[in-house]
């Protein structure tokens, strides 16, 4: 029950909030506010007591399942089609669901002075809110989908209606992109729809099935619940193609387009652009890694095959987005698109390391989402103070913040350098696990050596920043207006921001804290991989 | 569990936290400048007094602690663990010995300053990643101090901010040193493939198999990575424009981070690995090579200039490479020999020339306080400020008796000696030679023209001698600066048997063996000590006769000697511009002219097509804004819950 309710707690404000009127403009934000801090004490004082007992009693990776059958179809010669409401976590979807419920407070406040039709904002945010719950928790594809898509209409209109100058334009470009995606999505899970087939409980003939666990079984010598001659089963052919190959390839896309990847991300900076603070912390912070976490559940899951013949290339569009992302970051003049930029390249790494298909590499792509997730939420909460203070964001408009702003400008120092990844702060240790994790594999060399040339582009494109924003004396010429308006932190900023700060540096020091949860997934996946492609 | 060496490396990170949040938060503690200073002194001067009890104390057995387990995933297994063992026990009786010293003199320096809360936890930060690069046991926590040493070195060179000249300094530094990081990550990258293992200990002891020796030039490839990013940490070309430039530093930070602790890392790194460099002769000799063009090209750029800090800096570079031609030579404990003796008289040479510049600056005696030409006979006013610079300055010219000529003979004769083997080291020896003739020279020169002569600062301003929080120290350093080479005398007496220091060393740092051509060609070794004693006191009198004679006008003299290669020397071989040309403007170039471009227009330019196809966007969006919204919210989430509300009970 727990799941479920964490999951659909904040549709029961949405709806709340519907019948209260309009003009009850400050109910709507503290309605916001306290169901996502609910959600979050119910995450700490259930879920995560609760996922723990369970698997410390032994059960399966997937504790705490919660399963109802939903459709069940006769479709005549077929079979039948069973597609269930399944909710369950393992450690990835049980960490990248602490820190949806951890960042969704940071949002409701970072959102508290919107006064435009705050009702529907914080309604939208609340629908947001379900959705992305809902992905990291369905464990039936059919399901997955749903959240999937209902994910993309908050964030549609959140960018579209309460965005920047050019909202319109970002919220349709990520809408296009993102609709493609979920094309690609529905065409390999209308062909898993006639591939999988599993006995029902009780006992009767195998009905088929989207459900993810089952999909996962997969073993090229025993392919256990694959049906013969069906399109994803082993060794049928589609358009010329080994179906399997090509059903990873049009899934990964999918996920690629989300992460994003390039060159699939143009989309991102213009969404971030465009975004309000809120939609930006939800957008980097948690949608990117839908990406990630699709690639590794459903790409990795489903077609383990596929995964370790392509291994290299995943890896190399790791490295492309490594680099390509951070040479673009480089020539930026927004702080905002700066930013957003760097999030592709570190994005990087997280192919790079489910390129590796180690437990090490794997690992480290999981906890670079979750680090990813806390330092770009920072990231670009710090940027939204600045926007908020002054309604620009372009670089070279700044300079000397720190003798304004002087703990404003300690926090975004530690951003820049927990994004460039100084050791003791979170972003460190994954990037040393998905090293390792190439390194351990039969990967080249030169792909880690390469990616670490993104160290070196990162410190260059963050530091030029800092000096040229924080550093010399704060220019009086076109900005005489601003010297009242730059002020320090306020109490709200620091609610959002500190929390943020600890976790980085805690986790920077003790990644033990969230790898304990990942690192027995990754392993499983590693081998998952591993012994699909075993011929015993 | 947390032993007394533990406080070691969390005393000073404790003293950061506190002093930093402390100051952030509190505008009255800011103001306490006796308390943050003494409290930040204090939690040095515990973990010396650890140390200085582990050394005396020590029985030849590394002691090794932890604290915790850092990360721990897919066969990578990463603790905090540090060990004190015969090369560390030393470095760091330096690094928080000769810190304590600069903390005690900074709570003089920077009295008034409004950051001086500021300077205290960055200078504290920097002792908790200096102790971790220093007794860490495997790469990775050697890694995060030194990542961490130059975060603080970035942090202390931009200290006063608001110079933007000096903001650029800082991030130059910072820049610069990530490029030997990138080199240093990549050695990693080969250290874990080849050992499968990231500890100090295994590697060296699996390098040192003699099987493994045999297989000739296997680290090849790691060695020289090291050696690359060592030259970044420890100024050495390609990568030692930033050291200069560094100078934009509070003048304890110079002494502190760019004279005695920080710039050695790459030397001790080298040091610690010394079983890998051994097998790699190969690497010997290019590092050899590099460090004699560098200590040579360094020397030559101090003699034409006038900043005193510039002076020290450029000789920080030169004796840097003395080191490494010691490391290059196979003499590792000689290497660092050198490091510890150069951190007394240098530190003692930079505080020094801190005592001077806050000297200058009260009594406004010139436009640029830093300027040699507008000093001279400050000794008169000055009395401890000059004599310790003098035996300082004496100490690093090679005068014999003191620290410096202890060190520096024993480097150039174990590359003399190599010499027998390899007749490469004999080039080198001569440039080594012809370096510390150099030295002897330039720093009388900066000695004579800060503290004899004329005076020629502003007739009226009042010289005034620091108080004694900064002179205690420099008295003692200058102290060491005398004494500190008699722990390692030379070869000649009693075959090596007098040298303490490598005698303590000897058992974990393994030198290249010298002893047969020492004992074949013994007569070379009073040679080289006879020359050493000319060459040094020669060159240092030659230099004070020909300044005391023409005062500044001598600088035309030796204007006169070098010609047009003079020019050369005063634009510091052009280094800089050079980066610029070839690496600053295309990088630029690539980010802003090339890709953002190719960005918009090109990757984005297919999308934006798409996109604009579908007409009557804004219609849309129009219609959306009256109040559409809310009703179609209603709508789903009504909808889902009715599922729900089926599924759970229906």
């Amino acid at each position: 029950m727990i799941l479920t309710l964490l999951t659909f707690l904040p549709l029961a404000a949405l709806l709340l909030m519907a019948f209260l009127p309009r003009q009850a403009a400050p109910a709507h934000r503290w309605i916001a506010l306290i169901i996502t801090l609910l959600q979050v004490i119910g995450a700490a004082l259930f879920l995560v007591p609760a996922w723990l007992a369970a698997r410390a009693a032994g059960a399966d990776a997937f504790a705490l399942q919660e399963q109802l059958p939903w459709i069940l179809l006769d479709l005549g010669a077929w079979g039948t089609l069973r597609l269930d409401y399944f909710l369950a976590a393992d450690g990835l979807s049980l960490a990248l669901t602490l820190l949806t419920l951890l960042l969704m407070p940071i949002a409701v406040l970072s959102s508290w002075k919107v006064s435009h039709r705050p009702q529907a904002y914080f309604m939208l945010l609340m629908l947001l809110d379900t959705s992305l719950v809902g992905v990291f928790l369905a464990m039936d594809f059919f399901l997955f989908f749903i959240f999937y898509e209902l994910l993309l209409l908050p964030m549609f209109f959140l960018i579209g209606l309460w965005g920047g100058e050019k909202r319109e334009y970002a919220a349709l470009k990520f809408f296009l992109y993102t609709l493609a995606g979920s094309v690609f999505m529905l065409l390999v899970m209308a062909g898993l729809l006639f591939s999988y087939a599993a006995p029902n409980s009780a006992g009767e003939a195998p009905e088929l099935t989207l459900n993810i666990l089952t999909l996962s079984q997969f073993n090229i010598s025993e392919p256990q619940f694959a049906i013969e001659g069906s399109v994803f089963a082993p060794g049928s052919i589609l358009l010329g193609m080994d179906a399997r190959l090509l059903g990873f390839v049009v899934l990964f896309l999918a996920f690629a387009i989300k992460l994003p990847a390039i060159p699939l991300h143009t989309w991102l900076p213009d969404a971030h652009v465009e975004a309000p603070t809120a939609i930006s912390v939800i957008l980097a912070g948690i949608v990117l890694k839908v990406g990630g976490y699709g690639m590794a559940r459903l790409c990795y899951g489903i077609f383990p095959d596929a995964a370790a013949q392509l291994h290299f290339w995943i890896a190399g569009a790791g490295l492309v987005s490594i680099l390509y992302g951070s040479l673009v970051a480089m020539g930026q003049k927004d702080l905002k698109r700066l930013v957003a930029y760097s999030s592709v390249a570190h994005m990087g790494y997280v192919m790079l390391g489910l390129g590796s298909l180690t437990a090490a590499g794997i690992s480290g792509a999981y906890f670079q989402m979750i680090a990813h997730g806390l330092v770009s939420a920072l990231l670009f909460l710090l940027v939204g103070v600045l926007y908020d203070r002054v309604h620009d964001r372009e670089i070279s408009h700044f300079r000397g913040l720190w003798d304004l702003m002087p703990r404003y400008s300690v926090v975004v120092m530690l951003a820049f350098f927990a994004s460039l990844g100084l050791p003791g702060l979170c972003m460190f240790v994954p990037e040393l696990l998905v090293y390792t994790g190439v390194l351990q594999s039969d990967l080249p060399l030169w792909l880690p050596a390469l990616a670490v040339l993104g160290i070196l582009l990162g410190a260059a494109y963050y530091l030029r920043t800092y000096r040229q924003m924080f550093f010399g004396v704060f220019d009086e010429g076109h900005t005489s207006t601003w010297r009242g308006l730059l002020t320090d932190l306020r109490p709200r900023e620091y609610l959002m921001i500190l929390p943020l700060v600890a976790l980085i540096v805690v986790l920077g020091l003790l990644p033990g804290l969230v790898l304990d949860f990942l690192g027995g997934d990754a392993t499983a996946l590693a081998d998952h991989v591993k012994t699909a492609i075993t011929i015993p | 569990m947390v032993s007394l060496e533990s406080l070691i490396v969390l005393l000073p990170l404790l003293g950061a936290v506190i002093i930093g949040l402390g100051g952030l938060a509190n505008a009255a503690f800011r103001k306490q400048e006796g308390l943050i200073g003494w409290l930040a002194s204090a939690m040095v001067l515990i973990p010396f007094g650890i140390v200085l009890t582990r050394f005396f104390g020590y029985q030849n057995m590394p002691l090794s602690f932890s604290l915790f387990s850092w990360m721990q995933a897919g066969g990578l297994d990463i603790s905090f663990s540090y060990k004190l063992d015969d090369l560390s026990l030393p470095m760091m009786l330096v690094v928080t010995g000769v810190g304590a010293l600069i903390h005690i003199y900074s709570i003089g320096y920077m009295h008034k300053d409004p950051g001086f809360y500021k300077f205290f936890a960055y200078l504290n930060l920097f002792i908790f990643a200096m102790s971790n690069l220093i007794m860490a046991d495997n790469l990775v926590v050697m890694f995060l101090g030194w990542e961490g040493v130059g975060l603080c070195s970035y942090l202390l060179i931009g200290f006063w901010y608001t110079d933007m000249i000096k903001a650029e300094a800082a991030q130059k530094a910072f820049i610069v040193n990530r490029i030997g990081d990138f080199a240093m990550l990549v050695a990693m990258f080969l250290i874990y493939q080849m050992f499968g293992t990231l500890d100090f200990s295994l590697i060296n002891a699996e390098a040192a198999n003699p099987v493994a020796e045999a297989a000739g030039n296997r680290y090849f490839w790691i060695t020289l990575l090291v050696f690359v990013a060592a030259t970044g940490k420890s100024a050495q070309i390609p990568l030692f424009t930033w050291l200069p430039d560094a100078m934009a530093g509070p003048t304890p930070v110079s002494a502190l981070i760019h004279a005695a602790t920080m710039v050695t890392a790459g030397i001790y790194l080298i040091v610690r690995l010394n079983p890998l460099f051994l097998a790699s002769p190969e690497v010997l000799m290019v590092i050899v090579v590099i460090a004699a063009l560098t200590s040579v090209m360094a020397a030559l750029t101090a003699i034409a200039q006038n900043d005193i800090k510039k002076v020290l800096a450029y000789s920080t570079v030169s004796q840097l490479g003395f080191m490494f031609m010691a490391l290059g030579a196979g003499a590792f404990t000689t290497a660092i020999f050198h490091v510890i003796t150069h951190a007394f008289f240098k530190a003692c040479l930079f505080l020094g020339s801190g005592s001077v510049i806050h000297a200058m600056e009260h009594a406004h005696a010139a436009e640029d306080p830093q300027d040699i030409r507008t000093m001279g006979n400050l000794g008169k006013d000055m009395k401890s400020t000059s004599l310790t610079f003098w035996i300082s300055t004496l100490a690093i010219a090679g005068i014999p008796g003191l620290a410096g000529f202890f060190s520096k003979d024993e480097i150039l004769s174990s590359l003399f000696f190599n010499g027998f083997e390899n007749q490469v080291y004999f080039a080198v020896w001569a440039v080594g030679l012809f370096t510390a003739i150099l030295t002897a020279f330039y720093m009388t020169r900066l000695a004579w023209l800060t503290f004899n002569g004329k005076a020629r600062y502003k007739t009226g301003a009042h010289i005034h001698e620091s108080a004694p929080l900064m002179t205690i120290p420099l008295w003692i350093l200058a102290v060491l600066a005398v004494l500190g080479g008699y722990i390692g005398l030379p070869y000649l007496i009693g075959h090596g048997e007098f040298h303490l220091f490598n005698h303590w060393l000897g058992d974990l740092v393994v030198n290249r063996d010298l002893h047969h051509a020492l004992e074949e060609h013994a007569v070379f070794e009073y040679l080289l000590l006879a020359l050493a004693f000319i060459v040094s006191i020669g060159t240092v009198l030659f230099a004070r006769n020909l300044y005391s004679k023409h005062d500044l006008a001598a600088d035309d003299k030796v204007k006169g000697f070098f010609g047009k290669f003079y020019g050369v020397m005063a634009g510091k071989f052009f280094w800089d511009e050079l980066y610029d040309t070839i690496l600053v403007r295309p990088f630029a170039w690539i980010g802003s002219k090339l890709l953002r471009p190719f960005e918009s227009d090109g990757v984005d330019g297919i999308v934006t097509g798409a996109g604009s196809a579908v007409a009557g966007i804004g219609e849309v969006f129009r219609r959306l804004q009256s109040g559409l919204v809310s009703n179609y919210m209603v709508l789903i989430s009504g909808g889902v819950l009715l599922v729900l509300t089926y599924l759970i009970f229906g």
